[in-house]
């Protein structure tokens, strides 16, 4: 008896561990779930904000990295803690800058506000179609946003250019003789930003219109109420939820936007990513660059912050 | 919705769509020219083709975006699964707003912004454990994983709430544990949306240029950085052909995605009519 208990001991001890074990893992799973995204994000979204906020308190130096420390430690064991402003006062007093970011700001609201007038009788036309072809035409609004984005921008720059197919088209048609000027000019930079970022403003639309309730629609024409009249005071209404949410999904990326402004824009059109890149990349004024992006990011806090609260409501058409 | 378009409608879809793919079908036309200058016609050609596939800088680029995209693509899902349910199915915990921030702003931060942040942060992290080594592969993948869940993560948000609770409330009436339910009933209905999540995240991957050029280090040219810098000095015909061959390879692997998730979500509306029944 005492051998056969001995013997099995440590195997049923093993088997109890073993069980004990897997109810941890069922009872906490829950746990793992939720910490291993969440830890990710903290290490690689959240804290190298930080760090750049960090940097745009710093001095630049000829060094590498190109910027002052922080925190020293001077003999004695004393710590001195050095934050410099200048970078921000740079900023605020080179009108440059101020012009920089206005004019981002200008570009991306005329720019949203093309894609809402394109975008939303797309989506409404969508919504309407039959069953049969409505998933046809929503893949063929997505595809486009899944194809690269540089050769949609590279598409462009062949239709544009001086000698490309809109001016040879012209030119052959006898509208004009000598081509109209269009790649690296503003008119460009709109066109790039509407054409890339129009499924951005579809979507949202699309799924924020696709739960609307028809009958609302037809007991407003029961009671005598017009199509247009039933859109501006029905359906328009219920679709302000898929309308900012799909403007600030244009709005808030095009801002800062830096391949669109350099390919199509050339050097003639000021955007301020393209002025970051360029100080992080040409000038390597990594404090000035961090500087431009902290004024950057409190720009956008704000419709960053209405874009979340939208989200949930109108974008679950991805 | 039920009724029909009115005409106005009618015209904006075919203008819209016009807008959307003439610029495509044009680039994809133009790859086939046989001039050096893009927009003058000079017969129908492939080669172009063949220059590129005699370029080593383009198969390198290419093997390196593609290396990227699948790793990127199966951490990102698998982060990006993971906090979809935490964000569908676990009710409050602590943070959840602040988690639920951190999962929507990669999708709208401007790219300039998140590229010149990982990449400072990656040097601090450097001078601080002396990892990562040296900038390239590693940095670029960690860069795209963490935009790339946020858009998974989305889908699988999407697909959560779509799929409704019924068949795990069933299930656990029938006395199935929380994991049991997960990982037999909720796993498995997930799974052509996580399909769905991987492909988006592999093409997200391929398509980036911008927080890969901030965070790549010498000698380490992904496809759209290679493209980029060749494309700053004008048109190539040659890059029409790689535009050609990436397009059409995209097209693919998204028309696949599609057909599987329409297929399921045929599937669940029967699924939940059976739940439906059985009470």
């Amino acid at each position: 008896m005492i051998q056969t208990d001995l013997s099995n001991e440590p195997s049923q001890n093993f088997i109890q561990t073993f069980r004990r074990l897997l109810n941890r893992v069922q009872s906490s799973w829950k746990t793992i779930v939720v910490l291993v995204p969440f830890v990710w994000l903290l290490i690689f979204f959240l804290a190298p904000f930080f760090i750049v906020a960090k940097i745009s308190l710093a001095e630049l130096v000829i060094a590498s990295p190109p910027y002052s420390k922080m925190i020293e430690w001077l003999d004695g064991g004393i710590i001195t803690i050095k934050l410099v402003f200048d970078n921000f006062i740079y900023i605020f007093e080179d009108p440059l800058y101020a012009r920089t970011y206005l004019n981002s700001i200008k570009i991306a609201s005329i720019s949203t506000l093309f894609c809402l007038l394109i975008g939303y009788p797309v989506a409404y036309g969508i919504v309407r179609s039959s069953r049969t072809i409505k998933p046809l035409l929503l893949f063929a609004i997505i595809l486009p946003f899944w194809t690269s984005f540089i050769l949609r921008v590279y598409a462009w720059m062949g239709l544009l250019a001086d000698q490309g197919t809109i001016n040879n088209l012209l030119i052959y048609l006898g509208i004009t003789e000598t081509p109209i000027r269009m790649l690296y000019t503003e008119f460009a930079v709109y066109i790039g930003i509407v054409y890339t970022y129009l499924p951005f403003m579809i979507l949202p639309l699309y799924a924020n219109m696709e739960k609307l309730d028809a009958t609302l629609n037809e007991a407003a024409a029961d009671l005598g109420s017009g199509p247009i009249n039933t859109f501006i005071k029905v359906t328009l209404p219920l679709t302000i939820p898929g309308i900012i949410a799909g403007s600030l999904l244009v709005f808030i990326p095009a801002t800062g936007e830096y391949v669109i402004p350099d390919l199509l824009g050339g050097g003639n059109v000021q955007m301020i990513g393209r002025q970051l890149y360029n100080e992080f990349a040409r000038n390597i004024d990594w404090p000035v660059a961090s500087a431009v992006a902290i004024v950057l990011l409190l720009l956008l806090v704000l419709p960053m912050a209405v874009y979340q609260h939208y989200q949930g409501k109108a974008a679950e058409g991805f | 919705m039920k009724y029909g378009r009115s005409r106005f409608l009618t015209i904006m879809l075919f203008l819209g769509f016009t807008f959307l793919y003439v610029p495509l079908i044009l680039l994809i036309i133009y790859s086939f020219n046989y001039s050096k200058l893009v927009p003058v016609w000079g017969g129908w050609s492939f080669r172009w083709y063949y220059v590129l596939f005699d370029s080593p800088d383009v198969w390198k680029a290419v093997s390196l975006s593609l290396k990227i995209a699948l790793v990127n693509a199966t951490f990102a899902t698998i982060l990006g699964t993971l906090a979809g349910l935490a964000m569908v199915r676990f009710g409050r915990f602590k943070g959840r707003t602040l988690f639920g921030g951190m999962l929507v702003a990669p999708l709208v931060m401007p790219e300039v912004i998140t590229g010149l942040s990982l990449l400072v942060f990656f040097i601090s992290l450097k001078q601080l454990i002396g990892w990562p080594s040296e900038r390239g592969f590693t940095t670029i993948t960690i860069a795209h994983i963490t935009f790339s869940l946020a858009y998974v993560a989305v889908i699988i948000q999407a697909r959560l709430t779509g799929m409704g609770e019924t068949l795990e409330e069933a299930a656990a009436d029938l006395g199935a544990k929380p994991f049991k339910v997960m990982t037999s009933i909720t796993l498995p209905r997930l799974a052509p949306g996580m399909f769905s999540g991987w492909l988006l995240a592999f093409t997200l991957s391929l398509d980036d240029l911008v927080i890969a050029s901030f965070v790549t280090g010498p000698g380490a040219n992904t496809l759209p950085i290679l493209i980029f810098s060749r494309i700053r000095l004008g048109l190539r015909p040659d890059i029409n052909a790689l535009a050609t061959i990436i397009i059409l390879f995209v097209a693919i692997l998204v028309a696949i995605a599609a057909v599987i998730l329409f297929r399921q979500q045929k599937r669940d509306l029967l699924d939940q009519e059976m739940a439906n029944l059985e009470e």
